[in-house]
């Protein structure tokens, strides 16, 4: 018969008493949209965001704060690590359906609607009474021209220059991450440090450089969120993609940070791993669109 | 025995509830207490989405325009169908799901308890925000609750505040998601095999799987929508290259897997209540199981059926046509093995029975004439007319929702320990089956008849049909309020309920005793005990 006492018992899975960080996150968020309403809206400044980023900050730090002090105290024993895992990984898996949508966006405008409004397939109308001038390849921004240069052209970034380098970077960071992983499981601390460290520069990196591609698009090529489909979809996927990329950065940042303070051992830790997987499916999408959104 | 075990544990678990409301509720943990919260939420959304429901049939109750303009005619219609998705149905079924979930796998609790509790308070706030657009300038919400640009990015103040709702909904939904899988991949008892698993379980596991697939897509659609009002983007408008059928795909890529989320679980319910009264086991309950799954992976290919008057290539109709009709295939092995499993049964006919039986009856009549949807060049005719609005509220009243009565029906005196007035209970099926039918059945006629959907105003040819269909959702409609009453008063007291409840249940929960304890299995069930429970296959 067990005792509930002791949840530091092998056998015992941690069920957490009472917690106040769900009701915070949950008006954290609240808070957050609260203020993306009332900007959009015009109801007031873009400083109404600032109560929610301060409470989804206070969130994951609070939150996380508990839980890795929960863990350092041994309160978690195999099958709750294997429940943080198993959500970690349907976590990404819906990341990865939220890409598929803008990716789906992208196919279909490419293969069906572009050529559509050109007057292919089954659409002849589109070409005899809407559209004459129009012709139907990718890159557009349609057949009324929307955004770019004053005259509606724009230019777009080729895949090998600056994207490539980018390309470059993940493809390195995964091998980095790898190592430091390898590193972890033997013991080997010190060249896990540098190379977990090695990983979240690259990341910075990366997310430099593509700021520095937003710039230039910007200013000079009128590649703009607003320039057609071709920017819609451009700065949606390269733009969510950064996000994430600045996102697991962090998260990289995080657990350098805890690696310092000794945390993990060989067997036991999740929080590597999970990041791991996020870095890994970060780049996977990368790829992806390096080669349908840059290269062909 | 399991009964004595858990008679113990009452004694030694200092882990009860904690005192104090924003201890126990508002920073809750244990998956009984979030499972009732959702419960009553749904519940709560169930009666305001009804109330809008009543608004709507009482402008239809005669031609002519008599209690509301139409412009909040048509937020009536939105906001209808918005709240009781994703404010009623959803979080029931999550409800339900964390209240047995745990107990059928023999977990303590769900995976990941605090995850659980954030999936539950997001909701309060995310309808705090959709239903107050109701009092901002300009009103709420009226472009349908499929928000399909052009005409939604015309909204008001309100565009803005529920699109950003839905995001929050869909943030709780995949959250959720996420804990009902892990909890059923990783905490069930170790003699629980995935065959052993109880229907409800299954059937909620599928669902959770089509939740993390297509709840993401919901938000990128909703994103591209707001990108396109408010920085500029083309994603919907053909000047700039895009296209607005290019978003219903997405939204019915999310919409049609949605129909499935919120009618599995009932195929689960059902599945669990028809062996009960009947006194045989399920028949063919593997076959249920593959069913179902069949049933989740066609819901993804089958989107485009509700956009056949768009002007699709016809090989594009074609597809669609025949993959719809493939799921009539999985659907007629679920029917029949729930008629097999009655057949030469001894049935009794208690309240979740009876729901259960009329599930069987009506949810089958609006698998028909989705059939009938399906037929491309009948759909046509049939598109945006009455007769949709027939079929999916066939799907999703005696359907989703008999099944959502039928559970607690079921399940109510394993939770408060009590049972209900069963006679008050059979009053309110019959008053409920009765006039669903006077309700949702004339609207078939109405459809074929030709009267569009979503209008406040209709010819006269219409007149009677619409007059018998308002009085059925009014009778409907206060006949529900029996059934807040009969929960209220048997949470609050009345005979006590046996650990079996009924005759002859079968599955972990009712090894546990009534009231269920706090804490569901502290100690996994021994082999001998799931197999009790599980003799049922
Ligand atoms: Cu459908």
């Amino acid at each position: 018969m067990s005792t509930h006492a002791a949840t530091h018992d092998e056998s015992q899975y941690y069920v957490p008493h009472s917690s106040r960080w769900p009701i915070i996150g949950s008006m954290s968020l609240f808070l957050l949209v609260g203020g993306a309403v009332v900007t959009l809206n015009g109801w007031g400044s873009g400083w109404s965001f600032l109560p929610g980023i301060l409470g989804i900050l206070t969130l994951f730090f609070g939150w996380f704060h508990d839980v890795i002090g929960e863990n350092q105290k041994g309160m978690f024993n195999l099958a709750v690590d294997r429940s943080f895992r198993m959500g970690m990984m349907w976590f990404i898996v819906s990341e990865i359906f939220f890409f598929a949508a803008f990716f789906g966006a992208l196919f279909y405008a490419r293969q069906l609607s572009v050529p559509w409004l050109g007057g292919e397939g089954v659409k002849p109308f589109n070409k005899l009474l809407l559209w004459q001038e129009y012709s139907p390849t990718w890159p557009t921004n349609g057949p009324g021209a929307v955004g770019g240069h004053a005259d509606g052209s724009f230019e777009t970034i080729p895949a090998f220059g600056l994207p490539a380098i980018n390309t470059a970077l993940l493809l390195a960071s995964g091998v980095t991450i790898t190592i430091a992983h390898h590193a972890l499981r033997a013991g080997h601390r010190g060249i896990l440090k540098i190379f977990l460290a090695a990983t979240f520069v690259l990341g910075f990196i990366f997310v430099y450089f593509q700021g520095t591609e937003y710039h230039h698009a910007y200013t000079e090529l009128g590649l703009k969120l607003s320039t057609g489909i071709y920017g819609s979809t451009f700065f949606m996927l390269t733009g969510f993609h950064g996000l994430h990329v600045t996102i697991g950065a962090i998260m990289l940042t995080v657990v350098w940070l805890r690696v310092m303070k000794g945390h993990f051992t060989p067997e036991r830790h999740f929080a590597f791993e999970a990041t791991a997987w996020y870095w890994h499916f970060v780049d996977v999408v990368w790829l992806i669109l390096f080669v349908f959104v840059y290269w062909i | 025995m399991a009964h004595s075990e858990h008679a113990d544990h009452a004694e030694h678990d200092h882990h009860g509830p904690a005192h104090g409301f924003i201890q126990r509720w508002v920073m809750a943990t244990n998956h009984k207490d979030i499972g009732t919260m959702y419960l009553v939420f749904a519940g709560l959304m169930f009666l305001i989405g009804g109330a809008m429901a009543l608004v709507i049939r009482a402008e239809l109750w005669t031609p002519g325009l008599q209690f509301v303009d139409p412009q909040f005619f048509n937020s009536m219609t939105t906001m209808h169908a918005l709240v009781m998705i994703f404010g009623g149905m959803m979080p029931a079924w999550t409800g339900l799901a964390n209240w047995m979930i745990p107990m059928q796998v023999g977990a303590p609790d769900m995976a990941l308890p605090r995850l659980n509790n954030f999936s539950f308070w997001i909701l309060p706030f995310a309808f705090l925000m959709l239903l107050a657009t109701l009092f901002v300038p300009g009103g709420a919400p009226a472009g349908g609750w499929t928000i399909y640009p052009p005409l939604v990015v015309q909204g008001g103040a309100n565009f803005p505040m529920s699109m950003f709702a839905i995001h929050m909904m869909g943030i709780s939904s995949i959250l959720g998601a996420i804990n009902v899988i892990v909890t059923i991949m990783n905490m069930r008892a170790p003699g629980m095999t995935l065959l052993r698993m109880p229907m409800f379980t299954w059937t909620w596991l599928i669902t959770a799987y089509l939740l993390i697939l297509v709840m993401p897509v919901l938000a990128g659609a909703v994103t591209m929508v707001i990108t396109d009002h408010y920085f500029g983007t083309t994603f919907f408008s053909a000047a700039g290259g895009g296209d607005p059928v290019l978003y219903q795909h997405i939204f019915w890529f999310f919409g049609h897997p949605e129909v499935y989320i919120l009618i599995l679980p009932a195929f689960g319910v059902v599945s669990e209540i028809i062996p009960t009264f009947s006194r045989k086991p399920l028949f063919g309950y593997e076959s249920m199981v593959y069913a179902s799954a069949s049933i989740g992976f066609l819901s993804f290919i089958v989107w485009a059926h509700h956009m056949f008057t768009v002007g699709m290539p016809l090989a594009g109709q074609m597809f669609f046509m025949l993959t719809t009709m493939m799921i009539a295939v999985p659907t007629g092995v679920k029917v029949f093995n729930w008629s097999t499993t009655m057949w030469k049964g001894s049935l009794t006919f208690e309240p979740p029975m009876l729901f259960a039986i009329a599930f069987l009856f009506l949810f089958t009549i609006g698998g028909f004439s989705g059939l009938m949807l399906a037929i491309t060049p009948a759909d046509f005719q049939y598109h945006d007319s009455y007769f949709v609005v027939a079929h999916f509220h066939y799907v999703l009243v005696p359907g989703a929702l008999f099944a959502i009565i039928a559970a607690v029906y079921y399940w109510l005196p394993k939770w408060s320990g009590h049972m209900y007035n069963q006679t008050l209970a059979k009053w309110h099926f019959w008053l409920s089956a009765v006039f669903v039918n006077v309700l949702f059945f004339p609207q078939h006629f109405l459809g074929l008849a030709g009267m569009p959907r979503r209008i406040p105003d209709y010819a006269t040819q219409f007149a009677d049909w619409n007059a018998v269909s308002s009085i059925g959702a009014f009778g409907f409609g206060f006949a529900q309020l029996l059934f807040v009453w009969l929960i209220i008063s048997c949470v609050r007291g009345g005979e006590k309920a046996s650990d079996h409840v009924w005759e002859d249940t079968h599955g972990l929960e009712w090894e546990l005793s009534s009231p269920a304890p706090y804490h569901s299995w502290t100690t996994p069930p021994s082999d001998a005990v799931i197999l009790r429970g599980t003799t049922g296959h």
